[in-house]
């Protein structure tokens, strides 16, 4: 008979946070560390369903010995490791990274990112007004949901969620090198002749706005868009019998948007086609 | 013949009651007290020959009125919901060899497990996020075996495609079982310790050698064997079916011959190890753990054992009849010879969803009283002498859902529902009241509490456990501690006492499909659902889906070519039963002389005029999974002038 596998107990281990000795169990990042410490490191790349790819650097700490800065998603805590979140030279690498990502994309619908412009008194206007590394027009080519690459800051998160870390449809991947490089369909198809299932799990996880509903695309060009008019509800999906968690995000009694739990243990914030966005019937009034 | 029509219907949400003032008349709009009126009226005068169908999309605390609706309010078991359409027979098949209808493993072990085996299932497209936990166990190494008559997306995934001709289930799974114990690779001491019936199991296989097996199934005696061994072998394997199983007329025989497999090998009741079905309506478990079925009281307690009928009967101050209810598929029967009068036929669509659709109409238009209480005007409420409008249970009322995985999971309101739509349980309770039985439930919490009280496996889920653990999978008796995340440990216990039942090897023999093919109707018609839909797409018909592209009847390009018909040509398709209209899609995942089309779009293309009733005489499920066709191409003026008409 197979014994439940059990874990092996995980060693604690200890290391210097910011001057404080700090514990936290074999395995955890740094930034798994701070949280438990209650700092709070901004983020961008890095999501709780997902391993990152280290692309943003915006959660950039210092590591004392250490010639580069670590991104503290993806190091490990180690013991005897002394770590500085907050010195001079992280603040100055996150200063730069936001002017650089805020000035070539619009982050103007990617939470908290005014507020760290303000924190570390970037300024992405330094680099003027023609820094915007697309100018492009929003792809709208079905109506479930859009894609506006204005605001990626290509972090891979829909790359890894629409591939092999959950989804494993591989409709998006990076096309182009360089100042090229940017989420494609392959071939650049729209949606529609793509290998998309519409399960909209990329959206789940986009950062910064770049992937949206379609109808909170529109709602947001209308001007309508109040997020603080808006009630969250986790309820169960009305079709097969898997029972995913659905969070409806619902405005003036009409569901909006549609999200997922990501710590739960059915969906992982996963959801198909008809969970995301077959909520049209109840509506149909 | 039918007009088709490219754009899907689209269905509005019903606002206020109607009542209908004579047979044959039109649905006019009435106040809730005359339409309450009316069906109290009409369905308290068919006392005696009374049906309920229950909603599997609804809450479980609706489907616990419900169900005590028909049993105190209307003294019958007369009581069952779409659970007889799809999953009767893996609740039967699994009651019969382990005492409790569910799927004894959960998702997350899937993860874990070391070999997967999707019998039946095109879980890929019908239950996507239970495909995820199977990537990921792909992932994390395992292996996974499709066995379909179709190359399904799920079979992409597979180290192995068995694609056996339908309705062969039965020897593939005994040609399996057949090859494990000749190999020497069954587990002898969980076979001694835990099961019943192995010798008599060993004989009926016997005569199922894998070059047998494969002139009957179709597949390479050398994947056969290949699949035995690997299951035989693997440290831990989960055995996975859906309606590729279910939907044939001996469809608890197919899931018993499935469940043998893990009998043989020990691959149940450990972590990692187990049979699972993947059920296919949000509640269609809890409809059958609240008791909404003809033969089991809330908690799945048998209504033939005394002891469970007084303690309910003690609960519900009233006399429960000792005897089984009739089935839907009984129901339906019983309308034909006039035993069953009325019915009160909440969310269902039968009208639509059942196997020979027409003749469940007409059988419909017999009942001398119909109520539907149903969130859409829906063929079956058109029927109706009384329509009631409900709230939709996912997102407008508070309550419980039960997934396939036995995971108890709050469901809660988020918008307010339209116009005079009122909750399912406070219109049965409103209808109860006006038959004599004044019931008050404060809210869905105290139905919940209510039946906890009475049924051992939900007592400890208080409504704060379940919000706190995201969900409780049943058994949970204890408000404190919570059960492993799989059932039947009990049988690997060395204490015989504590082993409890044994489980009874299922003797069944292969019994080809009901529906022959011939010279008259050659090919094979298969059903299924497809990713962006569901069911009879009353539901789905409704969001912008870009992958939608209606009903089509799906043919392997070898076939195409011998009727000379082309992608998007109508062609006229005949069975025994009734004749529709498609235009042609061609999949090379199918395979000469088989046929593939789903139920999506009965206003477009009623497959259902199709399929057979042909039952499983155990559960009652039809064959929707069988049925004998013919292509015909429509002569060129009967096309031109039905793209003019439409």
């Amino acid at each position: 008979m197979t014994a439940i596998p059990l874990q092996l107990p995980r060693r604690l281990i200890e290391f210097t946070l910011d001057g404080q000795e700090t514990r936290v169990p074999e395995g955890s990042t740094i930034l798994d560390a701070c949280r438990a410490a209650g700092k709070d490191i901004p983020t961008l790349c890095e999501g709780d369903t997902l391993t990152p790819k280290n692309a943003c650097r915006v959660c950039v700490v210092e590591v004392e010995g250490a010639r580069v800065l670590a991104p503290a998603c993806s190091r490990k805590a180690e013991a005897g490791m002394t770590v500085s979140t907050d010195s001079e030279r992280a603040r100055h690498s996150r200063k730069i990274v936001l002017e650089l990502l805020a000035s070539s994309t619009d982050l103007s619908t990617t939470p908290r990112a005014a507020e760290w412009i303000k924190e570390y008194e970037a300024k992405p206007e330094r680099f003027g007004e023609d820094a915007a590394r697309l100018n492009e027009e929003p792809k709208v080519d079905n109506d479930l949901y859009v894609r506006d690459y204005d605001k990626c800051i290509q972090c891979y998160k829909c790359v890894d969620a629409c591939g092999e870390q959950w989804q494993n449809s591989f409709a998006i991947s990076v096309a182009g090198r360089g100042f090229d490089a940017r989420i494609s369909t392959e071939h650049d198809t729209p949606l529609t002749d793509s290998a998309c299932v519409y399960c909209g799990n990329c959206i789940e996880v986009c950062p910064t706005g770049a992937l949206s509903f379609k109808t909170e695309f529109d709602m947001r060009e209308a001007g309508t868009w109040d997020e603080s008019a808006q009630t969250e509800t986790t309820t169960i999906c009305a079709y097969c019998g898997v029972g995913c968690n659905l969070t409806l995000h619902v405005q003036e009694n009409e569901i909006v948007k549609v999200t997922s739990p990501h710590d739960n243990p059915v969906t992982h914030g996963n959801l198909c086609i008809k969970g995301r966005f077959g909520f049209q019937h109840v509506q149909q009034r | 013949m039918k007009k088709r029509d490219r754009t899907p219907k689209t269905y509005a949400r019903i606002t206020y009651p109607m009542v209908r003032d004579e047979k044959g008349g039109p649905l006019r709009r009435a106040s809730w007290d005359e339409a309450l009126d009316r069906a109290a009226q009409g369905l308290g005068a068919a006392r005696g020959a009374f049906g309920m169908f229950s909603c599997a999309r609804a809450t479980n605390e609706m489907n616990y009125v419900a169900q005590k609706f028909a049993r105190v309010v209307m003294g019958t078991n007369n009581v069952d919901s779409c659970n007889r359409t799809c999953h009767a027979p893996s609740v039967a098949g699994l009651s019969a060899v382990f005492g409790s209808g569910g799927g004894t493993s959960s998702y997350g072990e899937v993860d874990h497990t070391d070999l997967i085996v999707m019998w039946g299932s095109n879980a890929r497209f019908a239950h996507p996020i239970f495909f995820q936990h199977v990537l990921r166990g792909i992932r994390n190494g395992a292996r996974m075996y499709a066995v379909d008559p179709r190359r399904t997306s799920t079979a992409e995934w597979a180290e192995s495609w068995l694609g056996l001709n339908v309705g062969t289930d039965i020897p593939l799974a005994h040609a399996v079982g057949r090859e494990i114990i000749h190999a020497g690779l069954h587990n002898v001491s969980f076979i001694e310790r835990a099961t019943t019936g192995f010798e008599e199991y060993a004989a009926e296989v016997e005569p199922w050698t894998l070059s047998v097996a494969e002139k009957v199934t179709g597949v390479p005696a050398e994947a056969i064997r290949d699949l035995a061994h690997a299951y035989a072998r693997a440290e831990r394997a989960q055995l996975c079916w859906t309606l590729g199983i279910t939907e044939h007329h001996n469809g608890t025989d197919n899931v018993r011959a499935l469940i043998n497999l893990a009998l043989l090998t020990g691959h149940v009741g450990r972590y990692g190890s187990g049979v699972q079905p993947l059920r296919g309506q949000n509640n269609v478990q809890g409809g059958g753990d609240m008791g909404a079925i003809p033969n089991r009281l809330p908690g799945f307690q048998d209504i033939l054992e005394e002891g469970v009928r007084q303690k309910f009967e003690t609960a519900w101050d009233t006399v429960i009849q000792p005897q089984y209810g009739m089935t839907l598929t009984a129901m339906f029967e019983a309308m034909e010879t006039g035993d069953l009068k009325a019915v009160y036929c909440i969310g269902e669509n039968p009208a639509q969803s059942e196997a020979d659709s027409e003749q469940a109409v007409e059988r419909m238009k017999q009942l001398d009283y119909l109520v539907v209480q149903d969130i859409f005007l829906t063929k079956t409420a058109e029927l109706a002498d009384v329509v009631l409008p409900a709230t939709a249970a996912w997102a407008e009322t508070d309550g419980t859902t039960t997934n396939s995985e036995r995971r108890v999971q709050r469901v809660r309101k988020a918008v307010e529902p339209p116009g005079e739509a009122r909750e399912d349980i406070d219109i049965i309770c409103d209808l109860a009241g006006r038959l004599g039985h004044p019931w008050k439930y404060a809210d869905a919490e105290s139905v919940w509490n209510e039946l906890r009280s009475v049924s051992p496996d939900h007592y400890g889920m208080s409504y704060e456990r379940l919000e706190e653990h995201q969900g409780i999978q049943w058994p949970c008796p204890d408000t404190e501690k919570l059960e492993p995340t799989y059932l039947h440990g009990r049988l690997w216990e060395a204490d015989p006492a504590k082993r409890g039942r044994l489980a009874p090897f299922g003797i069944v023999k292969h019994d080809p499909p009901v529906d022959l093919t011939d010279d008259q109707f050659p090919i094979r018609l298969t059903t299924g659902r497809r990713l962006d839909s569901y069911n009879t797409g009353v539901q789905s018909g409704s969001f912008a889906s870009p992958l939608r592209r209606g009903e089509y009847v799906e043919l392997c390009p070898e076939d195409a070519e011998r009727y000379g018909v082309t992608v998007g040509e109508e062609v006229r398709i005949s069975s025994r039963r009734g004749t529709v209209q498609a235009p042609v899609w061609i999949d090379p995942g199918l395979r000469p002389g088989l046929a593939f089309m789903t139920m999506h779009f009965p206003d477009e293309v009623d497959t259902n005029q199709l399929t057979i009733e042909a039952n499983c005489p155990i559960a009652g499920t039809a064959e929707f999974k069988a049925s004998a066709i013919r292509i015909e191409k429509l002569p060129v003026t009967s096309t031109a002038s039905l793209s003019a008409s439409a």
